[in-house]
């Protein structure tokens, strides 16, 4: 037996709350069996270790700033790994590495307008950083959320969701790409670009948070373009298949003509500036 | 340096394998290739060979391993598991001593990977300088025809006897056994030594037109030229056999595996490829290299710049056994690494 820790040994923890959110997406609250906090930072990500079918690598959801020990996973039913899990139930147990890679620049996001644009399951990792804001209003400036999906019954965390409608000190929008007819709906109808030209942006003050699916980013980042936002002012945060979390397996591995990154180490949060000219990324 | 006479070297390993509790390997042959496998008995080492079939990278990190063994009766019980076999390896060529080297660089890195680590540092390396080279070998471009460092012992045949260079401790040790006999070499033995060498380092069929220090930065230009990168992946199979018997490749899978009971198994790592066609998949089904020209350039990237940006060394140590296996005959890295060099911008 190895007596020093080996990377790939995880954590037991236990599901204390399981939340079905849509049709394909739950979120899990879960608490190290430590007892200790997780200690991430907003946008990083850990490996969910169920023994005997595998482990997939999944964003952190809630802030840091949640109370309690506990942290929040939103895992879409996609792969071996994530079906399972959907079929646990609170009080079941799971296996957990990690907090990884590099999350959010919170530091620098500080002081300044944040805006975040998150299209589907691409909520997920922001909310980390959302919450974050929220529970620190102060230390940020405007605060606007731009959240699609692709029909009504796809929108996560409808509870929060529905506080932020509400909130003054924030700036909500949502859209969604379809509505069917019996489907009652107030909000925007059109894909998550059409939200874009409505809302200002101070270019000198404002960071740009955007996570969703390849596509989406492709459509985003040409409408922010045309904003003139900055590139260096906005982070993306991009999805690979991290077998092992720690720079070692290869696989999250991106190239470009500039350099090369490990998402697991060097992200999965990216500056575009510095990923722009890497072709692989998207 | 040190002289032993080959009967005595014969001797010395019969009595490894009797007398010391790590397993003896070494070079045998296999049908008309060669192999690194475990030592019965001491005449069936072949040190005059031209490469193995695997690199005895698979004795670190073996082809599939467990990294931990859990238990689901009760809530979850998991322990990490490194299954560490001592060993003393014998008859490294230098090219794969290099490509060790590398791999020690990888693994230590933070966090260290013990079930690597802690089953090289268990072992013992003893090198031999090459006396014939393979047909697909350009090690000598890559300066890999010779090293002075990374082994425990390296042997260089001279005709009746072999003359042993010491290069660590655990070397030392090894020798300090009370059954090898041995005497220092005289000067015109070391000089000797020295002619052999040198000559290695002319003796491939293969060779690069430049410096491979040049590679990261012609890698760089040649990224984006997409109809380079297509022409020469076309007859690509993507089956991954470059990567398999690569000395420097260790991109790996990892998978769980229930024995009967469905209520414990093992989690294992086994070696992945990234010139496999689902290697950078994401459960969503997006594949960010789905074409062979993206997972071809990869694989150069990844040699020729991203671990050197990373470790510090070009991740191609010049063994040729990419090429040798490649069925198609598009894995020569000669081929690439001189177009890179023909087409390159001043």
């Amino acid at each position: 037996m190895n007596k020093k820790d080996s990377p790939y040994l995880p954590e037991n923890a236990t599901i204390l709350n399981v939340e079905t959110m849509a049709e394909r997406e739950k979120l899990f609250e879960i608490e190290l069996d430590s007892g200790e906090p997780l200690n991430h930072d907003p946008g990083q990500f850990v490996e969910v270790s169920l023994p005997g079918v595998g482990e997939a690598p999944i964003s952190i959801s809630s802030s840091p700033t949640k109370e309690g020990n506990s942290f929040e996973l939103c895992i879409r039913k996609v792969g071996n790994v994530t079906n399972v899990i959907h079929t646990l139930e609170e009080g079941d147990k799971i296996g957990i590495r990690g907090p990884y890679g590099e999350g959010f620049p919170v530091e620098e996001l500080k002081g300044h307008d944040v805006i975040f644009i998150a299209g589907g399951l691409g909520i997920a990792p922001l909310r980390s950083l959302i919450n974050y804001t929220l529970d620190r209003r102060e230390e940020f400036e405007d605060i606007k959320i731009l959240y699609g999906c692709r029909k009504p019954c796809e929108l996560l965390y409808e509870d929060e969701v529905e506080e932020w409608r509400g909130m003054s000190e924030i700036d909500y929008r949502e859209t969604v790409d379809k509505c069917p007819d019996d489907v009652c709906w107030e909000g925007n109808v059109g894909v998550i670009t059409t939200l874009i030209p409505g809302i200002d942006i101070d270019l000198e003050n404002s960071y740009t948070v955007v996570c969703g699916p390849p596509i989406m980013y492709r459509f985003v980042l040409q409408e922010l373009k045309e904003k003139k936002v900055p590139e260096e002012r906005i982070y993306l945060s991009l999805e690979r298949r991290m077998k092992c979390g720690v720079g070692k397996c290869g696989h999250c591995q991106i190239n470009g003509k500039d350099g090369e990154f490990y998402v697991c180490q060097d992200g999965p949060v990216f500056n575009y500036d510095i990923v722009k000219d890497f072709e692989e990324a998207l | 340096m040190k002289i032993i006479e080959k009967e005595d070297f014969g001797n010395f390993v019969d009595k490894l394998i009797a007398n010391d509790e790590r397993d003896v390997v070494g070079v045998k042959s296999k049908d008309s290739k060669y192999v690194f496998d475990k030592l019965e008995k001491a005449e069936e080492l072949e040190l005059d060979y031209d490469v193995t079939i695997l690199p005895p990278k698979k004795y670190f990190m073996p082809q599939r391993e467990t990294l931990v063994e859990y238990e689901t009766r009760d809530g979850i019980e998991m322990e990490s598991v490194n299954e560490v076999i001592p060993r003393i390896i014998i008859g490294i060529h230098p090219y794969d001593l290099e490509a060790i080297k590398q791999m020690d660089k990888v693994f230590a890195d933070s966090p260290e990977d013990y079930n690597y680590s802690e089953k090289r540092s268990k072992s013992i390396l003893i090198g031999v300088n090459m006396k014939r080279t393979s047909e697909w070998s350009f090690a000598g471009s890559m300066g890999n025809a010779t090293i002075n460092d990374g082994y425990d012992l390296m042997l260089t045949d001279l005709g009746d006897k072999y003359a042993v260079e010491i290069g660590s401790s655990k070397g030392r040790e090894l020798l300090d056994e009370e059954y090898f006999k041995m005497r220092d070499a005289e000067p015109e033995e070391i000089k000797e030594v020295q002619n052999i060498e040198e000559n290695i380092e002319n003796d491939f069929e293969k060779e690069l037109d430049f410096s491979p220090k040049k590679l990261p930065w012609l890698l760089a230009q040649k990224y984006g030229d997409e109809d380079f990168w297509e022409e020469n992946a076309e007859d690509c199979y993507s089956c991954g056999t470059c990567n398999i018997v690569c000395p420097t490749c260790y991109c790996f899978d990892v998978q769980d595996f229930n024995d009967i009971s469905l209520e414990e198994g093992e989690r294992m790592r086994q070696w992945d490829g990234c010139m496999l066609e689902a290697f950078a998949e994401v459960a969503g089904g997006e594949n960010f290299r789905e074409e062979r020209a993206e997972r071809y350039r990869h694989r150069y990237m990844r040699k020729g710049r991203y671990l050197y940006n990373r470790f510090g060394d070009i991740a191609c140590v010049g063994c040729g056994r990419c090429s040798s296996q490649c069925v198609p005959d598009i894995a020569d890295p000669t081929d690439i690494f001189n177009k890179l060099w023909r087409d390159k911008d001043e």
